[in-house]
Formats: structure tokens, C-alpha cells, sequence
């Protein structure tokens, strides 16, 4: 028995700087070094062009500028608030959601009705898919500027007055974006229907099922991820829409097509600042809001095979 | 096939989706009337989608004077040919032409280096906290330029970049979308090339350019389909940015067209198809990219 103490039990050789934590030893801290160097650029846009405009949108909402923007004086969330509550405001939003009612539900009916007439063995059928989808091509000035032929109150082909009569103004804009969305809605609800298996319509169809109920209660349920996609994507659209109204009538008559985005680009100038930001800030809300809730309702009916 | 006496209700079998591989089949000419219906109905239809195109050509080709008179037909009056010519010069296209192009160009450029960067950072390199920027780089989908509209414009006007290619391009140079479509074509390279390379001594350099972009070109692809259609299409932005005619883009160079001058109003027409060539091509010869692309989040499996 030795009165020395034992030596303590031998270590493996352990590598310089191991005592700090992993992310900070040499190797982690070039890659760490490369991530920040390759996000650099997207990650200085977007806080340039995005989180820092939500920022100052926040700022100029709750301040009000004078006509020149020299000066401002703070006003804090009521002015928020009574923005949000005010006439220009829920004007804006009915004409919106109106927009969007006018829009979605077409433009997915008449989708999976195009989709489905052209999703079938035919000799050239890909000349009828290539029509279909040919309104993809257009944007959304080209796709107003088609509908001012058709539309328009002096020289359109269709004699009809909707642009120039309050009540059906916005109805008309919106038949462009019907219009146009058509091939969007189409090529991605084709590529859906033919997702769907053939071995299930096969079966179904020895069973006995007939077109309709094939469609019922086959197609539309495997359709249901790729009708939610578009129900969001529309939706989005129909919010953003401001080209159509720009073109086709200007906001008018008497501000019946003012769309909220229409709205905010009427409000650059300083003194116009604030009450801009408020509607802005109101646009992002709803819009968040809006997508939040469809996904969330309409995922629970989604079948997920 | 022999006329099987199973029959089924197969009404539908031979142009459907379900294939005829069931018993008993119509006959022959039954099948054929059938399709004769679908041609007919199929063609119908791509009348109806294809009227406002045809329209708008028809419209183009004739003055409005002279097309009203004759009662609004289906074919152009008195056709000016030269009407295509005369959108180029009074309606100065080829300036328009210049200015979508470059800005266009610039646009989806950035967007695909700066998507590609992050993507790959994402995918492939560690970083504490990596899931939240991820995030936080999501969202920035739920503020498009609709929203953040007076922000910007105001911090472009301020630094004097109104009617320039630096104001028409900026907030653009990124996007959420790419990164993300990116990062999943990244993210779906086989575990076994990641190795590989890495025992070849591949820096992550080298291994992004060489090997992680080829091998998903077919969504590099996609994305810069449907980035150069995003930004030629553009409208509002260019709207906000631009208030002097030569920095103007086609887009927002159709509503001038169209609008200022009723009587005149065919050369905005005219205008319009113009305008509708450059994404034509593109999709007549990309449309395989933009398809994938667009269906990528669309399609499950």
C-alpha cells in the first residue's frame, strides 16, 4: 500500500479547445461563419424590404405626419383603431371580400370541370389541355386589357354598362380574374386527377360504380389537398387584387371597386401615411388570419391517402 | 376481345378514365359517337376560353370608329396591319421592352443566386437556432409588397431611387418561395452523393456548384421559370416606382395605352397582345418547368 495518491485514471488525448461548447470549436465556427456568409444577402433584403417595412408601417400608423412628412406627432393605437373601424376602411374590406367571393368558388368549380373534361385518352387531347391552360400566359394588365375589350362601357363588345354602374362594377373586374385564373386552376387540378391511382378507378369500376359517384367519392377526395392549395392560393390573389381595378375602372364608378390594396396605394403622400399603414396593417392581419383558418378548417376534411 | 356476356354499367369505359379492361364492351360506333360528343364538347369550351383572346385580335385590327359602325361583328373591319407597328412607335414599346427585360432579368437573377445561397445553408450547413431564422424567413410569405407597400416606396423615394432599375428591382432580389423550393430539392439529395462527396474532399463551395445544383436542376429550373414570369408580370410595385413614360414598364405601360385615348384605343389592344409574346414563348418552350414547379406544392406524391 503506497501513500501516494492513486493517479488518476488515464484520459483518452483530448483535442485543443474541447472545453467549449461544440458550436464555437474551429470547424463549427467556419461553418457557422459560411451559413451567416450564404444567408447573408436574402436575409439583408428581407430585413431591409419586409420586417423592417412592418416596423415602420406599425410607426407611421401610430404617428401622423404632416403634409409634408417633416413633422409628426404620436397618436398611439387608437388611430389604429379608428382607421380600422372607419368608413374608407370597411369599405375597402367589403369590396375585397366581395372580390374574393366573386373569384374563388368560380374559379374552382369551373377549374375541376375544365380538368376533368380534358383528363380523359383522346387523340389530341394535349391541344385541349394547351387551350385550357393558355390563360396562364396573360397577366394580370394583359388579362385587363382583354376584358376592357369585352367590357368596357363605350367601346367594349359585350353592350353591356356593369363597369360604369356602382352595383356591377366590381362583378365585371372580376370576371378578368376568373378569366385568368382559369389556367392556373386547371394545370394544377389536372396534375391532381392525375395523381389519382388507376388501379382505384379500375376497381371502383368493376364494382359497379358509375362516373358520378367514381367522381364523388374517389376523385374528390384524393382532389382535396390540391383544392385546398387553391383555395388558399385564390384567396390570396382575390386579396392582392389591384392591376384589374387599376385598368378596368380606376376604383370607380364612385369608388364601388376601391379594393383595399386599391386604397393603399392611394395613400403615399405624407399626409396620407397613416391612414395607409392602419389599412396595411388591417390587409396583413385578415390576410393571416384568413389562411390560418382555411387551413385549419378545411384540413380536417382533407384526405390524406 | 369477344362481347362477353358480363356486362357492368361500362357505358362509360374506352374514353374515360377507367380503362377497359372490364368485360363486355359497346360497340364500336357506340364508343365513337362518344367521342364525337366529348370532341364537340371539348371544342366548345376552348371557344369560350379562347374568345377574349380572339376578341382582343380582332379589336386590335380594327378602329373602333369602324368597328362599331358595322355592329360589333366577330371578324376585324377594315384591318390596319400596321397597327402592331404604330403600338411600337406611339405606344413605345421597344423602351417598355427594355425596361421589363433588364429589370426582369436583374430580378430573377438575384433571386436564383440568392435562393440558391440560402437554400444551401439550410439544407446542408448547421447553425444554432437555424429552425427559427428558417421560420422567420417563411413569414416573411405573409408580407408581400401589397402590405409593405408605404414603407418602401417611401424609403425608395427618399433615396432617390424612383424611376430606376435599382427602385424597380430592390425589394425583389429574394424571396421566401425560392429558398424554400430550393431547400426541398436539396433536402432530397441522395445521403449516399453527400458522403461521397464528402470523403472526395468536396468543400461546401466546390459541392454546391458542382454537384448540389446539377443534381436538382429540374427545381432550379422550375423556380426560374416562374421567377421570370413573377417579375415581368409585375404591376403594382412598377406602378408605385415609375412616374416618368420612359422608365415605364409594359405592364404599366398598358394602362396608358388603353385608357387615355378611347377613339385610339386599338393600339393599346394591340398593345396588350404585344405584351403577351414574351410570356407566350416562354411557356410554349419552359412549360414542362413551370408545370413541375407550380404542382410541387399543389400534388401529394
Amino acid at each position: 500500500m503506497s501513500d501516494v495518491p492513486a493517479a488518476p485514471p488515464r484520459k483518452e488525448a483530448v483535442p485543443p479547445g474541447s472545453g467549449r461548447p461544440a458550436f464555437l470549436r474551429p470547424a463549427a465556427l467556419r461553418e457557422s461563419g459560411l451559413f451567416l456568409l450564404f444567408l447573408a444577402p436574402a436575409i439583408t433584403i428581407f430585413a431591409v424590404f419586409f420586417f423592417v417595412p412592418l416596423a415602420r408601417l406599425v410607426h407611421f400608423a401610430t404617428y401622423q405626419q404632416n403634409r409634408t412628412g417633416t413633422a409628426e406627432r404620436y397618436r398611439g393605437w387608437g388611430q389604429v383603431g379608428d382607421v380600422l373601424t372607419g368608413d374608407e376602411f370597411r369599405e375597402g374590406l367589403s369590396h375585397t371580400v366581395s372580390y374574393v367571393l366573386y373569384t374563388v368558388p368560380p374559379g374552382l368549380i369551373l377549374g375541376v370541370m375544365l380538368a376533368v373534361a380534358a383528363n380523359r385518352r383522346l387523340k389530341g387531347i394535349k391541344a385541349f389541355q394547351a387551350i385550357f391552360s393558355s390563360t396562364l400566359a396573360t397577366s394580370v394588365a394583359v388579362a385587363s386589357v382583354i376584358f376592357f375589350v369585352l367590357l368596357n362601357p363605350q367601346i367594349g363588345y359585350f353592350r353591356v354598362d356593369w363597369l360604369s354602374d356602382p352595383d356591377m362594377a366590381l362583378f365585371g373586374v372580376s370576371l378578368s380574374s376568373i378569366w385568368q385564373n382559369l389556367g392556373l386552376t386547371f394545370i394544377i387540378v389536372l396534375a391532381g386527377l392525375q395523381a389519382v391511382p388507376d388501379e382505384l378507378m379500375e376497381s371502383a369500376t368493376i364494382d359497379g360504380a358509375g362516373p358520378v359517384r367514381r367522381f364523388f367519392r374517389i376523385t374528390l377526395p384524393l382532389l382535396s389537398p390540391t383544392l385546398l392549395f387553391l383555395v388558399v392560393v385564390l384567396t390570396v390573389f382575390a386579396f392582392q387584387a389591384f392591376a384589374q381595378i387599376d385598368i378596368l375602372t380606376s376604383g370607380g364608378p364612385a369608388g364601388s371597386t376601391e379594393t383595399l390594396v386599391f386604397k393603399i396605394f392611394q395613400r403615399q403622400q405624407p399626409i396620407d401615411l397613416a391612414e395607409g399603414s392602419a389599412m396595411a396593417l388591417g390587409l396583413f392581419g385578415i390576410t393571416l388570419l384568413v389562411t390560418m383558418v382555411q387551413f385549419a378548417i378545411l384540413d380536417r376534411r382533407v384526405h390524406y391517402s | 376481345m369477344s362481347e362477353s356476356a358480363i356486362t357492368l354499367h361500362d357505358t362509360e369505359l374506352g374514353a374515360d378514365q377507367a380503362p377497359a379492361i372490364t368485360g363486355g364492351r359497346p360497340g364500336k360506333s357506340a364508343r365513337r359517337a362518344k367521342d364525337v360528343v366529348w370532341y364537340l364538347f371539348l371544342t366548345l369550351i376552348s371557344l369560350v376560353v379562347l374568345f377574349p383572346i380572339y376578341m382582343t385580335l380582332v379589336r386590335a385590327l380594327s378602329t373602333p370608329a369602324a368597328y362599331i359602325n358595322e355592329g360589333l361583328p366577330l371578324y376585324p373591319v377594315k384591318i390596319e396591319w400596321d397597327i402592331f407597328r404604330r403600338a411600337f412607335e406611339t405606344g413605345d414599346m421597344g423602351q417598355k421592352m427594355i425596361v421589363s427585360g433588364v429589370s426582369t432579368a436583374i430580378i430573377a437573377g438575384a433571386q436564383l443566386v440568392t435562393s440558391v445561397l440560402a437554400a444551401y445553408a439550410f439544407a446542408f450547413l448547421r447553425f444554432p437556432f437555424k429552425r427559427v431564422i428558417f421560420v422567420l424567413t417563411m413569414a416573411t410569405l405573409m408580407l408581400p409588397i401589397e402590405v409593405t407597400l408605404i414603407p418602401n416606396i417611401t424609403n425608395v423615394r427618399n433615396w432617390g431611387l424612383l424611376n430606376s432599375y435599382a427602385g424597380l428591382t430592390l425589394p425583389f432580389l429574394a424571396t421566401a418561395f425560392g429558398i424554400f423550393l430550393i431547400r426541398q430539392g436539396f433536402l432530397g439529395i441522395p445521403k449516399d452523393l453527400l458522403d461521397a462527396a464528402k470523403l472526395d474532399g468536396y468543400g461546401h463551395f466546390a459541392f454546391m456548384i458542382r454537384i448540389a445544383v446539377p443534381v436538382t436542376r429540374p427545381v432550379v429550373a422550375s423556380f426560374a421559370v416562374i421567377s421570370l414570369l413573377a417579375a415581368f408580370n409585375q404591376y403594382l410595385w412598377p406602378r408605385a416606382v415609375v412616374s416618368v413614360a420612359q422608365w415605364e414598364t409594359v405592364q404599366i405601360g398598358l394602362k396608358s395605352l388603353v385608357a387615355s385615348n378611347v377613339e385610339e384605343s386599338n393600339i393599346g389592344f394591340a398593345g396588350a397582345l404585344i405584351a403577351a409574346i414574351p410570356v407566350l414563348l416562354l411557356l410554349i418552350f419552359l412549360q414542362r418547368h413551370l408545370i413541375r414547379g407550380l404542382t410541387a406544392g399543389a400534388v401529394k406524391g
